[in-house]
């Protein structure tokens, strides 16, 4: 009886809860893809930049792995419209989840890239490879292998993280079953169904990271 | 831009800021100890001969590491009562981040255990201990040593979460930085104390716990 009322009222919800799913969706994917190309920046800045840019790649990333992505997400909302950078709550918010993105992005491709041995790079240089070839066809498949791992478990962060965007209104999955909930104070079930929705997401990543991995594995 | 930075409020509020962390940190202790009892019970479980327990425990830890602490939170203090389970703000929130952090040590504790060598157990048991005897004067203290650095990260990154207390507004740091924000509109202040603050501590318990690492070293 119980189980049907549940879903006659996710019937009836349905538009909103797709809706919400789907920014949810975006969100992600808009924050990792921005935030790994821009980490992959600051990867590259912190392993192979000016000793200035290294501070400075440093202070960055630990500033922003130091602070609490809610932190973030609430400073973007609240500093960029101050600054005069008019965004709407789903952009900042965006945003300061690629930011955090980029910092963990980062971090793991300088941990990755440190981990290949220095003779390689000579080896390369000698045999007449400049940097950028020697980057693309030397060091960079391998610290992709590498981080593979670590990058899907930042993938999941963000997806997680996406749920801080409903206190600053965006409606994502979560405040959009907070508002089901508001109407039909069922919020037991419907919380239950966030929480399960986030976990198919998450554990959809998961293995697709993992048949990723298999996929790209050197043969042994 | 035209923005005349005035930390006045930002000082004049710093003790509630202050009080804020404390709280915070508070929060992150006893959630962390929970957390740790749960991951240490669930580790031994996922490396255990019994299937029905090794079956519990991973669901329990792939559940919870997919599902966004945000909903977790949310749960607990709004879904609970329904079961008739009236749990306080502090409560609520305590009893969510043990549970969320519960998942990931459980995931450390198991790295460390299966990293061991089976030669220690065994050893153990071939001077005459129990089990149990193995298990709390060899397998612990080596396990806990090699685990410290992951510990460290995860530590951080569960006190980062206390933030999210907030969300049903438990006056921790960004509790009081979104209200101070909201009373003064001393945006860029506010929010760059707060996380300075956070980043701070973050680096603190890094330190920290690298301290305890070398003070638990056992000496070669």
């Amino acid at each position: 009886m119980e189980l049907q009322q549940f879903l006659s009222e996710v019937w009836i919800a349905r538009n909103a809860l797709i809706a919400g799913l789907g920014n949810t969706l975006a969100i992600s994917a808009l924050a990792i893809v921005a935030g790994t190309l821009l980490g992959i920046l600051v990867g590259l800045a912190a392993t192979y930049g000016h000793a200035a840019l290294r501070v400075i790649t440093r202070l960055y990333t630990d500033f922003l792995r130091g602070t609490p992505v809610f932190v973030l997400i609430l400073a973007c909302f609240y500093i960029l419209s101050v600054i005069g950078v008019q965004l709407t709550a789903f952009q900042a918010g965006t945003f300061a989840l690629a930011l955090f993105c980029s910092s963990h992005v980062g971090e793991i491709l300088r941990g990755a890239l440190q981990a290949i041995p220095k003779g390689q790079v000579e080896a390369a240089k000698s045999i007449g490879l400049t940097f950028p070839q020697t980057f693309l066809h030397v060091l960079m498949p391998q610290a992709l292998r590498q981080i593979l791992p670590t990058w899907v478990n930042v993938a999941t962060e963000i997806v997680k993280g996406s749920t801080l965007l409903s206190i600053i209104g965006v409606v994502e999955l979560l405040l959009a079953v907070q508002q089901v909930i508001a109407r039909n104070f069922m919020s037991l079930e419907f919380f239950f169904l966030a929480g399960f929705l986030y976990f198919l997401i998450n554990f959809a990543l998961e293995r697709l990271g993992r048949y990723l991995e298999r996929k790209v594995a050197l043969p042994t | 831009m035209d923005y005349n930075f005035n930390f006045g409020v930002v000082w004049r509020n710093f003790d509630l800021l202050l009080s804020g962390l404390a709280l915070g940190l508070g929060l992150a202790l006893v959630s962390i100890a929970i957390g740790c009892v749960i991951g240490l019970a669930l580790a031994f479980g996922m490396v255990s001969r019994n299937r029905l327990l090794r079956a519990l425990a991973s669901i329990y830890v792939t559940a919870i590491r997919n599902t966004p602490i945000l909903v977790i939170i949310l749960f607990a203090y709004f879904a609970l009562p329904q079961l008739g389970v009236r749990l306080g703000k502090i409560e609520s929130f305590v009893a969510s981040l043990a549970i969320y952090a519960g998942a990931y040590l459980t995931e450390v504790f198991r790295a460390g255990l299966v990293a061991l060598p089976a030669g220690l157990r065994e050893a153990g048991l071939a001077i005459g201990l129990t089990e149990m005897q193995a298990r709390r004067y060899l397998t612990l203290p080596v396990m806990l040593r090699n685990v410290l650095p992951s510990l460290s990260n995860n530590f951080i990154s569960l006190f980062k979460d206390t933030s999210l207390a907030a969300a049903i507004a438990v006056p921790e740091l960004t509790f009081y930085a979104r209200k101070i924000n909201v009373e003064s509109f001393r945006v860029i202040e506010t929010w760059l104390v707060a996380s300075l603050l956070y980043v701070l501590t973050c680096y603190v318990i890094a330190a920290l716990l690298r301290q305890a690492e070398r003070r638990l070293a056992i000496p070669a």
